[in-house]
C-alpha cells in the first residue's frame, strides 16, 4: 500500500497511463452501465406501478420512487457491483498475467516501483471517472423509467416528470457520488492486490480474478451499510 | 564484480540455498549450472533482490546490496539488466517501445534520443524492421534478443540471464549465447547466466559454478570442467549419450 501511494517516478508518464486507464476502465464501461441503467429504470417504474394500483396513491409517486431508488441505491451500489465484475476482473487478470510472465519482476529489476507504476494510475482513473458513470446512470435510468411508463400506459409523461421533481433532495446525488468514489477505490485496490500477488500459471490468474470480484463485491455491500448509516443518519 | 558471502535461503523451513560463497568477475560470463530444482533460479532471484536472503551478504562492487533500503536498492538496480526465461517483454508495447521503456522511465532524454538509443540496441542484437511489431508477433529467439536490447539500453554494469536458451533451437541458442558473451566484453559488465545447457558452458563459460542441492558443489573454468573427478558434476555433464561419446573420443 505504501509503495502504491508514493510520488510517481515521472509525472508525465503517470498522466499518460492515467488517461490510458480512463479509456480502458472508464470509457469502456459506459455501454454496459447505460444498458443496465435503462432497463433497471424501466423495471423499477413498471414494478412500482403494479404495486401502487390503488387510486389512493397518486401516479406521480411512480416517478418519485424510480428517482429515489436510482439515486440512493442503483446508480451507486448496483453500478459498483457491475464495475466490480468488469473492472475488477480486468485489473486482476492484467496485473496477474504480468506477474506470472515475470513482467513485474522485469520492472523491479529496472529499478521501477512496479506497484506505483501499475496500480496508482488505475486507482486514479477509476476514482476520477466513476462519478461520471454514476451521473450518467441516473439520467439514463430515469429516461428508461419514462419510456417504460409511457409505453405501458401506467402514467402520463407529465405525471412522471412531476414525480421525479417532487420533494427532490439534492444531497442524494452527493451521497451517491461519495459512495461510488469509495466503492471504486475498494474495487481497484482489492483487485490490484489479488493480481499483484498472483503466482503460478493461467489457472491461478483466473482464481485471483474470481477472488478479486468476490471480495470487491462483499466489501461494497459492507461499506454500503456503513456509508448509509454515516451519511444518511 | 559481484560477491556472494555465505548466502542461504529457505522456504517453509526447507533450505534451498545453503551457505554459498563465490565471486563473479567483471568482464566475464559467469555461469551457474545445475539440474532443474537445484536452486539456480532461487539463487539468481536472491542475487538481484527479487527474493530476500535469510543470511549472508551480496556485494556489488563492495556495496552490501541486501542491507540497502528500498530507494537505494532501486538506484543500484538501475545499473542491472536482466534477461528472463520467457523474455518478459511488455505485451501492450511494440518492440521499439519495449526497448525505450527503461529510457522513458529513468532518463531525461528527448524522444529522438531515446528512439535512436533503442534502435542502436536493436541493431546491436540484429533486430531489423521489427520495431513496430508486438511481442506476440515475433519468434522466441527474437523475443530474447529484444529482451537483451532492453537490458542493455541503460548501459548496465551487471547483466543477469535466467535460462537464456530455454525453448530455442540449438542454432539460435548459440547465437544468443554468443551475443551475451560479446555484449559482456563490449560493455565490460559482470554477467551471471543461469543455465543447464552444456553447449552454453562450452561456448561462453568463463567461470562456472555447479550448484547441487543448493550448495556450491564445484567451481572452475570450462576447460577444467571436463577433467573433474567430481561425481555429481560428471553425472550432470555426461548425462546424454552424445556427451559421453565425445568424452570417450577425447580420451
Amino acid at each position: 500500500m505504501k509503495r502504491v501511494f508514493t510520488k510517481p517516478e515521472k509525472l508525465k508518464i503517470f498522466y499518460k497511463e492515467t488517461i490510458h486507464e480512463i479509456d480502458k476502465l472508464g470509457l469502456s464501461s459506459i455501454s454496459i452501465v447505460a444498458i443496465i441503467s435503462v432497463f433497471m429504470g424501466a423495471v423499477i417504474t413498471i414494478q412500482t406501478a403494479y404495486n401502487t394500483e390503488n387510486p389512493i396513491y397518486p401516479a406521480y409517486l411512480i416517478g418519485l420512487t424510480a428517482r429515489d431508488t436510482l439515486l440512493l441505491e442503483f446508480s451507486s451500489t448496483i453500478v459498483a457491483l457491475i464495475l466490480a465484475g468488469k473492472m475488477g476482473s480486468n485489473i486482476s487478470s492484467e496485473i496477474g498475467s504480468m506477474r506470472v510472465t515475470e513482467q513485474i519482476d522485469a520492472l523491479e529489476i529496472m529499478g521501477i516501483n512496479s506497484a506505483n507504476y501499475l496500480i496508482l494510475p488505475k486507482i486514479t482513473a477509476a476514482v476520477l471517472f466513476a462519478p461520471f458513470l454514476t451521473l450518467m446512470s441516473m439520467v439514463i435510468g430515469l429516461f428508461g423509467g419514462w419510456i417504460a411508463g409511457i409505453s405501458t400506459g401506467v402514467m402520463t409523461s407529465q405525471q412522471y416528470i412531476y414525480g421525479i421533481q417532487y420533494a427532490f433532495i439534492p444531497y442524494y446525488i452527493t451521497y451517491a457520488l461519495i459512495k461510488i468514489v469509495i466503492f471504486v477505490f475498494l474495487i481497484t485496490t482489492i483487485s490490484s492486490y489479488h493480481g499483484y500477488y498472483s503466482y503460478g500459471g493461467a489457472l491461478d490468474v483466473g482464481r485471483s480474478s474470481t477472488k478479486a470480484v468476490v471480495h470487491s463485491s462483499i466489501f461494497i455491500l459492507l461499506f454500503n451499510v456503513i456509508l448509509t448509516q454515516l451519511l444518511l443518519s | 564484480m559481484i560477491e556472494l558471502q555465505n548466502i542461504s535461503k529457505s522456504f517453509d523451513g526447507i533450505e534451498v540455498i545453503k551457505d554459498i560463497n563465490i565471486v563473479f568477475e567483471k568482464g566475464k560470463t559467469n555461469l551457474i549450472i545445475g539440474q532443474s530444482g537445484s536452486g539456480k533460479t532461487v539463487l539468481l532471484k536472491s542475487i538481484v533482490g527479487l527474493l530476500d536472503i535469510d543470511k549472508g551478504n551480496i556485494l556489488y562492487d563492495d556495496i552490501v546490496f541486501n542491507t540497502l533500503n528500498f530507494e537505494d536498492k532501486k538506484q543500484l538496480r538501475q545499473k542491472m539488466g536482466m534477461l528472463f526465461q520467457g523474455g518478459a517483454l511488455f505485451d501492450s508495447n511494440t518492440v521499439e517501445e519495449n526497448v525505450m521503456f527503461p529510457l522513458d522511465m529513468l532518463t531525461n532524454m528527448s524522444f529522438d534520443e531515446k528512439r535512436d538509443r533503442a534502435n542502436e540496441c536493436l541493431k546491436r542484437v540484429n533486430i531489423i524492421n521489427a520495431n513496430h511489431l508486438y511481442p506476440d508477433e515475433i519468434s522466441g529467439g527474437m523475443k530474447k534478443r529484444v529482451a537483451i536490447a532492453r537490458a542493455i539500453a541503460l548501459n548496465p554494469k551487471y547483466l543477469f540471464c535466467d535460462e537464456p536458451n530455454s525453448g530455442l533451437d540449438p542454432k539460435t541458442a548459440i547465437l544468443i549465447d554468443n551475443l551475451i558473451k560479446e555484449i559482456t566484453i563490449e560493455y565490460d559488465m559482470t554477467t551471471v547466466v543461469n543455465t543447464h545447457d552444456m553447449n552454453s558452458v562450452m561456448e561462453i563459460g568463463d567461470k562456472v559454478m555447479f550448484i547441487h542441492n543448493g550448495e556450491n558443489w564445484w567451481e572452475g573454468t570450462r576447460d577444467e570442467i571436463f577433467n573433474t573427478e567430481n561425481e555429481e558434476l560428471n553425472s550432470f555433464i555426461f548425462a546424454s549419450k552424445l556427451s559421453r561419446k565425445i568424452r570417450d573420443l577425447e580420451k
